[in-house]
């Protein structure tokens, strides 16, 4: 066995230069719940492991007003449940990220975590996708922003330079009449993994849908933003016509693979199901905001 | 190898211990440490047996490593009784023969008083959700399930 040496950095720039110097043989540690069974599984051999917990800007949860939130991307799903302003302003992010594991993976998971491991599955992804959250990463060369949906590149793979972390999400102010939901269709009631996960973030007014961003996830090498979606449901009123014209975007997007959670088919037709479930979720919390 | 210091809180006392970066917090309760009522089913999050709290916080100590125990206060089952004095819970898993081979039941006992702590008054589903993080491969849950609840219902009634 090697030795690995383990680092917990109290600041950002240390641990992003400790994170560059490694050139490839050192793993951000956020909750572990991923890392930890990788490493146990022998897929992962980091020389040096840099825990992120111990930085106040990874951890912290900060309420900008008019429903904007920072979110640190370490925060663990358990932690985010008990502030009350956040879960208020998007319930459907927090919905999704409450989802992953169980009580005891709560206490330790992490939207960053969930981001950078970059599953097509992750369940926080299309939420954050849809909540159109930007996020902010540090690296050696400085510090830059991206939508969720340019990190994930593929299976395992994000668009992460070395030597850079994800520091923080942060969701943009909420109108009024806006909310967001995300349902995802596993063949358990708990503890699986989504054979389609789907967020929607509208915002009406007087009945009308503004605005509208849809994340799907689960149906590609990465979780997608359907733009075709959003367009078929802003404007409208929600009438069938319009939910089945964003249903159809969400099944045209689809490029799943086949396995024993789901066939292609199904996944294609769950995804158009899902969305409009929850569309009428997410349209019934905007309009009793 | 070079092996890290740390020093912790263990139900309540406190401990100094050294762990190869590697190793888990279950391999270090288990192992230099002696305490082996926490129990390892998986090792990989899935069944709960080794569940933990940390800093109050129920998490499993499968899927964190001991060096980050530094300076947290961890609550394992070896903490539940006060000396001969059982936790209700305990009391009334036996009572109610909530348990048969007994290798899940460190862990659920951790993960019910989590429970019952956030809610003292769940409904069969509630705690139904709140224990899926705990395999039985033996009860079939249903007799886990009436415990904590009966438990709930007596500790609600002493707290009036
Ligand atoms: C029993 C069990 C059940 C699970 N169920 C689900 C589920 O239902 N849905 C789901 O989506 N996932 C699930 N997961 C997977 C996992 O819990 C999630 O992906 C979780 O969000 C990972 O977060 P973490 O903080 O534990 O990540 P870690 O394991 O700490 O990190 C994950 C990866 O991202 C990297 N990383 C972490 N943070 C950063 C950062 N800030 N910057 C750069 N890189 C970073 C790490 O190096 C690692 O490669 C489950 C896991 C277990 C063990
Ligand atoms: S041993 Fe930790 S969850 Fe199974
Ligand atoms: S009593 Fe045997 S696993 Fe639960």
């Amino acid at each position: 066995m090697t030795d690995i040496r383990y680092l917990a950095p109290n600041t950002l720039d240390e641990a992003v230069s400790a994170f560059a110097a490694a050139s490839g043989a050192a793993s951000i540690l956020a909750g572990g719940t991923d890392l930890l069974v990788q490493m146990r599984a022998g897929v992962r051999k980091p020389g040096t492991i840099i825990d992120i917990k111990k930085i106040p800007a990874l951890t912290a949860i900060e309420d900008l007003g008019g429903g904007a939130f920072r979110i640190g991307a370490a925060v663990s799903g358990a932690v985010l449940a008990e502030h009350m302003g956040f879960a208020k302003a998007w319930p459907g992010v927090l919905e999704a990220i409450n989802l992953i594991g169980s009580k005891q993976v709560q206490g330790r998971a992490s939207p960053g975590g969930n981001l950078c491991n970059s599953s097509p599955a992750g369940d926080s992804v299309p939420a954050m996708v849809a909540a159109g959250a930007v996020v902010t990463i540090q690296g050696p060369n400085g510090k830059r922003e991206v939508p969720v949906e340019a990190v994930p590149a593929g299976p395992g793979r994000t668009t992460l330079a070395p030597g850079e972390i994800v520091v923080s999400f942060t969701f943009p102010v909420r109108p009024k009449g806006a909310s967001d939901a995300y349902l995802r269709m596993i063949p358990r009631t708990e503890m699986d993994i989504a054979v389609v996960g789907l967020g929607v973030n509208l915002t009406m007014e007087g009945g009308v849908v503004k605005a509208a961003r849809v994340g799907l996830g689960a149906v590609a090498p990465t979780v997608l933003l359907v733009e075709g979606a959003a367009k078929a449901l802003i404007g409208s009123r929600l009438e069938d016509a319009a939910v089945e014209a964003a249903a159809a975007a969400c099944r045209a997007a689809c490029k799943p693979i086949d396995d024993k959670r789901g066939t292609i088919a199904y996944r294609t037709k769950v995804a158009g199901v899902l969305l409009k479930r929850v569309v009428a979720i997410a349209a019934a919390r905007a309009g009793g905001n | 190898m070079s092996k890290m210091h740390v020093t912790t809180t263990i139900n309540g006392e406190p401990v100094e211990f050294l762990a190869d970066v590697s190793s888990t917090l279950l391999d270090a309760l288990r192992g230099s440490l002696g305490l082996t009522g926490t129990k390892e089913g998986c090792g990989t999050g899935d069944c709960g047996a080794c569940s933990v709290t940390v800093d109050g916080r129920l998490m499993c100590s499968c899927l964190m490593l001991a060096v980050e125990a530094e300076g947290k206060s961890i609550g394992t089952i070896e903490g539940m009784a006060q000396g001969d004095h059982l936790h209700p819970l305990q009391q009334k898993f036996l009572e109610m023969a909530a348990l048969q081979c007994g290798i899940c039941t460190p862990g659920v006992l951790i993960s019910a008083r989590a429970l019952l702590e956030k809610n003292p008054d769940p409904t069969e589903e509630e705690v139904r959700f709140g224990l899926a993080g705990n395999l039985c491969r033996c009860t079939g849950y249903d007799k886990i399930v009436r415990a904590v609840l009966e438990t709930a219902a007596d500790m609600r009634e002493s707290a009036r």
